[in-house]
């Protein structure tokens, strides 16, 4: 279980607005979260992974707490280690498929079964700008899995997906998200791309 | 023509630039970071050699430096070191010219990377010194490969500043550039000839190996 409450302000171009979001997640939920653009739904995904720091707030992360503003505790995202899927990818240029995934793991039937679950095992001596979009965000989401995170953050993580693809790595994900013990935030812009994954949603505005 | 001023000149370059690689590299990343009032006045600073002229930055360390000077005393009386007219206090001088040739490359190209990528490593659990020199430094080659060069060819060509603090002490200070300098003095053009030749050839084959190694670069090979 996930409890969060966190206060951020945010500046849009309407001014500072802040980000107010109270939620409780349960384990091993799959939850979607919506809104209009510039909502601050990639800053909330921050958040939770310790990247950017709220104004004030709590969060709890089965019985631990990462976050706790009044009492002064912030994990680092280092101590928090939440799988994330950042919606530009952020892969590494100077690193094969296979060295990103062994920078995460060391554990070589992982790497090898997560290189299979999104068919990339012949790219894996392949550096990024030598694949497609949609391979970028497969590698994308697999570098993020090899951590078997507890707390999985997905942002527009099937954005460069055809249909087809995503519906089969949507069956395969749950498969290993469950094995895992993961739970999942996924940030998404259309209904579509979440169909048959998020049974949970959580919509997001400025106040 | 002695080879002695072409052989200082060398190792007062690549010492440089061993230094600045050290020093400059780290104080690029911290740099790159967040900007604050009190950065910009110390990039300010070390960017003050490339707009002031060398013989006022010479004059201003050849002072600093005096044993008259109390930086210059102490320097004497614990280190038993004298920066006047001696090859330490060449490289010392060497390292503060070329500091900005080194840092604004490596700088510039750091603070051009998507903060993704360093943000990516953090969640994987990488400490920030493993992001820097897994992540970071890999990704700004070709940069790196700039700076050093850029570094190293121009502490090469330096003159004001190594005459001011320097002079022309034979073996010792008298650098390929003063050597120059000095045989045109002398009306012995044939010898100025034949060092002009020699350091124009060491920094046309360095310029075309920057050339080489950044020709894949996205940007052009100096950038």
């Amino acid at each position: 279980m996930i409890e969060l409450n966190v206060s951020k302000k945010i500046n849009t171009y309407k001014g500072t607005s802040t980000l107010d979001v109270k939620h409780n997640f349960p384990e091993f939920s799959v939850t979607k979260v919506y809104g209009p653009s510039g909502a601050g739904k990639t800053t909330f995904l921050k958040i939770i992974a310790g990247l950017v720091r709220p104004e004030s707030g709590i969060m709890i992360v089965d019985g631990k707490t990462w976050l706790n503003t009044a009492e002064k505790i912030n994990w680092t995202p280092q101590q928090r280690r939440v799988g994330f899927v950042f919606q530009d990818y952020a892969l590494f240029p100077n690193m094969t498929v296979e060295r990103h995934l062994r920078y995460a793991t060391a554990d070589q039937g992982l790497i090898k079964r997560l290189l299979q679950l999104v068919q990339m095992d012949s790219f894996a001596k392949h550096r990024p700008v030598h694949l497609s979009g949609g391979q970028q965000q497969r590698l994308a989401i697999i570098r993020a899995l090899a951590l078997k995170p507890k707390l999985l953050l997905l942002d527009e993580a099937f954005s460069a997906l055809d249909d087809e693809l995503r519906e089969r790595l949507i069956t395969d994900l749950k498969v290993i998200l469950k094995e895992f013990g993961t739970t999942t935030i996924i940030v998404s812009h259309h209904a579509q791309e979440t169909e048959n994954f998020a049974e949970r949603s959580l919509k997001i505005e400025l106040e | 023509m002695e080879w002695t001023p072409i052989w200082l000149s060398l190792k007062l370059a690549a010492i440089t630039t061993f230094i600045l690689l050290l020093i400059g590299i780290p104080m690029a990343y911290w740099l790159s970071r967040r900007s604050s009032l009190v950065k910009v006045i110390f990039e300010a600073i070390l960017t003050m050699p490339l707009v002031l002229p060398p013989s006022v930055l010479g004059f201003y360390l050849l002072l600093s430096f005096s044993p008259n000077s109390s930086l210059g005393k102490w320097l004497l009386e614990y280190f038993n070191l004298s920066l006047v007219f001696s090859f330490e206090g060449l490289v010392v001088a060497s390292v503060i010219y070329s500091l900005p040739f080194m840092i604004s490359p490596v700088k510039s190209a750091l603070a051009h990377l998507p903060a993704s990528l360093a943000e990516a490593s953090y969640t994987m659990g990488k400490s920030k010194m493993a992001t820097f020199y897994n992540v970071l430094l890999p990704n700004i080659k070709s940069s790196l490969w700039t700076a050093t060069v850029l570094t190293f060819a121009h502490t090469l060509g330096e003159f004001g500043v190594v005459l001011m603090i320097g002079g022309k002490l034979e073996g010792v200070t008298k650098v390929a550039s003063i050597a120059i300098y000095d045989a045109v003095d002398n009306n012995q053009y044939a010898e100025a000839h034949q060092y002009s030749l020699v350091l124009f050839a060491i920094t046309f084959v360095i310029v075309i190996l920057v050339f080489v190694f950044n020709r894949n670069s996205t940007g052009g090979p100096l950038e």
